[in-house]
């Protein structure tokens, strides 16, 4: 491959990403809040139907881990592929088709979810029109990435190419499989599989969407924004390497921990609780090489507030991936399974891990890609603390709740009877609630804060002028 | 061959992988290849904004 020296990254693409990851953001998490609302006042539906919780969850979920964090990982795995092979992504059309194609679904999406069209099948919602057109933009997405790795101009494929690489190929495969499904009309379609067949099917997509979307994709912005921000190399990159073999391997088998003590059979559950166990050492083996990156340069974090967004995130996937294993015991999940402890689990993982991570990539990219410093580093500060408190709220006050509903579900009276009927146990949570919606408001207002600094930084500016590829680089 | 069979032979199989991952990464002569391979990300550094510059107009280094 020749080329020339006026040889410039494709920047426009990450740029039009990066603002439509904040847009998204701001939408998805407002949703979060109006339903976590509605589980207080239920009243909040105006007894409307395409207000009702039944839709409006899904547009939540759907909005915070494909409009959200789907654009996050577009942005940047576009920018780290770049920028790690030195050279410009493979086609400038087939990336603009992957950007309009991807707002299309997300438009979709919004219009269908809270109309009640559903596959319900849980974050695969979407009908098969819509899947179909998800298949198209994620192929084209797969040949922009590979075919710039294919034409790099830097030998090795640095480790965070690797995790994008195994997000991109794992969500085709899951996506395929778990939406093979026959069309009875335009909006209505009933998949192919039945039965404990079919939840299996579907959790093994569930829970690898969490390994490779919400997962791998995230560990290539930790892999190469926390070495960028922090100005050194990553801890160790032959553990990355371990971190990742290992990792892929054991996560495809963790699904059946969503099914316990269901008519799954009983090997299957326990094969997916001990793999999921066996995957606390991978998980850790990644967050100890993310946060031990900045060994040695620990003050960074004082001064820093987006190296602290970075290192915060690992945190919380530490915490998580901890949470999870123990979660997927059969006995601890007999308890857990149902109850509010799983959306805390949940959210202290897409808060926490997810969301702050690539809300601290966003401030990264966003003034270089405009050319711009922030506007104030100060309302940085502001948002890390706002978003922070909002999460501690939110999984806390979700923990106790859970542990709460899962004792007095199980609780029953000396003559065998249960001791609480279940409106009983509803009743209970209504302070628990409450709290969680100030959690999703805090962090709801730390976003609106980032907005709003973002915004200041950008008004007037024009794009960043093209970035030129450095030539010759570490050569072949 | 039965499944246990299989199942087992899967699982040494998939364990003589692991260990030959680990013994090929941390194998003495790749070291300086990783260490290159670590530096990629700040081999390329953009003249860059840093994002810790403040321009708020009431702010130390204001400018603008």
């Amino acid at each position: 491959m020749t080329a020339t020296a006026a040889e410039t990254y494709n920047d426009r693409v990450v740029r039009q990403f990066a603002v439509m990851t904040i847009v998204w953001a701001i939408v998805g998490m407002a949703v979060g809040v109006l339903i976590a609302a509605q589980l207080v006042w239920p009243a909040l539906n105006f007894d409307i139907p395409w207000l009702t919780y039944s839709r409006l969850r899904p547009l939540h979920t759907n909005a915070v881990i494909f409009a959200f964090g789907g654009s996050a990982l577009f942005a940047t795995s576009y920018y780290v592929v770049q920028r790690t092979s030195h050279v410009r992504l493979f086609s400038d059309g087939l990336a603009a088709f992957t950007f309009w194609g991807w707002q299309l679904v997300i438009v979709l999406a919004a219009i269908t979810l809270p109309l009640g069209i559903t596959s319900s099948k849980e974050y695969a919602e979407l009908e098969w029109p819509i899947d179909i057109l998800i298949t198209i933009v994620w192929v084209a997405y797969a040949i922009v990435f590979f075919g710039t790795l294919a034409r790099r101009r830097v030998r090795h494929i640095y480790v965070a190419n690797w995790f994008y690489a195994s997000y991109i190929l794992t969500i085709a495969i899951l996506h395929v499989v778990n939406n093979i499904e026959i069309p009875v009309s335009l909006w209505k379609s009933y998949s192919v599989y039945a039965g404990v067949q079919d939840a299996m099917v579907q959790w093994w997509y569930g829970h690898n969407a969490v390994g490779f979307f919400l997962t791998a994709g995230f560990l290539g912005m930790m892999y190469y924004f926390i070495p960028k921000q922090a100005q050194r190399p990553v801890y160790s990159y032959r553990l990355s390497i371990v971190h990742f073999w290992s990792l892929i391997f054991t996560y495809i088998w963790a699904g059946p921990h969503h099914l316990h003590y269901t008519a799954l059979p009983e090997w299957t559950q326990s094969l997916g609780m001990v793999m999921s166990l066996i995957l606390l050492a991978p998980s850790w083996g990644g967050m100890i090489n993310g946060i031990m990156t900045l060994s040695g340069a620990w003050h960074k974090l004082r001064t820093d507030p987006v190296l602290r967004f970075l290192i915060v995130a690992v945190s919380f996937y530490g915490m998580s991936t901890f949470e999870g294993p123990m979660m997927s015991i059969k006995t601890v999940n007999a308890l857990s399974h149902y109850t509010d402890w799983t959306i805390g689990h949940v959210h202290s993982g897409a808060l926490g891990w997810v969301a702050m991570i690539s809300l601290g990539a966003m401030y990264y990219l966003i003034p270089r890609l405009f050319g711009r410093a922030i506007y104030s580093v100060h309302l940085i500060e502001i948002h890390f603390w706002t978003s922070t408190i909002g999460i501690v709220l939110y999984i806390a006050s979700m923990w106790a709740a859970g542990v709460m509903e899962g004792l007095m579900w199980r609780a029953v009276n000396d003559d065998g009877t249960l001791s609480y009927s279940f409106i009983e146990v509803v009743e209970a949570t209504h302070p628990f609630y409450l709290v969680r919606l100030l959690g999703g408001l805090l962090f709801l207002g730390g976003t609106l804060i980032m907005a709003w600094n973002l915004w200041r930084t950008v008004a007037g500016a024009k794009p960043a002028e093209a970035a030129v590829v450095p030539l010759p680089a570490l050569a072949h | 061959m039965d499944i246990a069979l299989f199942h087992s032979l899967w699982t040494v199989l998939v364990l003589i992988l692991f260990v030959g991952i680990v013994v090929w990464a941390y194998g003495g002569s790749r070291r300086e290849d990783f260490e290159e391979a670590a530096r990629i990300p700040l081999a390329d550094d953009e003249a860059g904004i840093a994002a810790e510059t403040d321009r708020r107009p009431d702010a130390e280094n204001a400018h603008g």
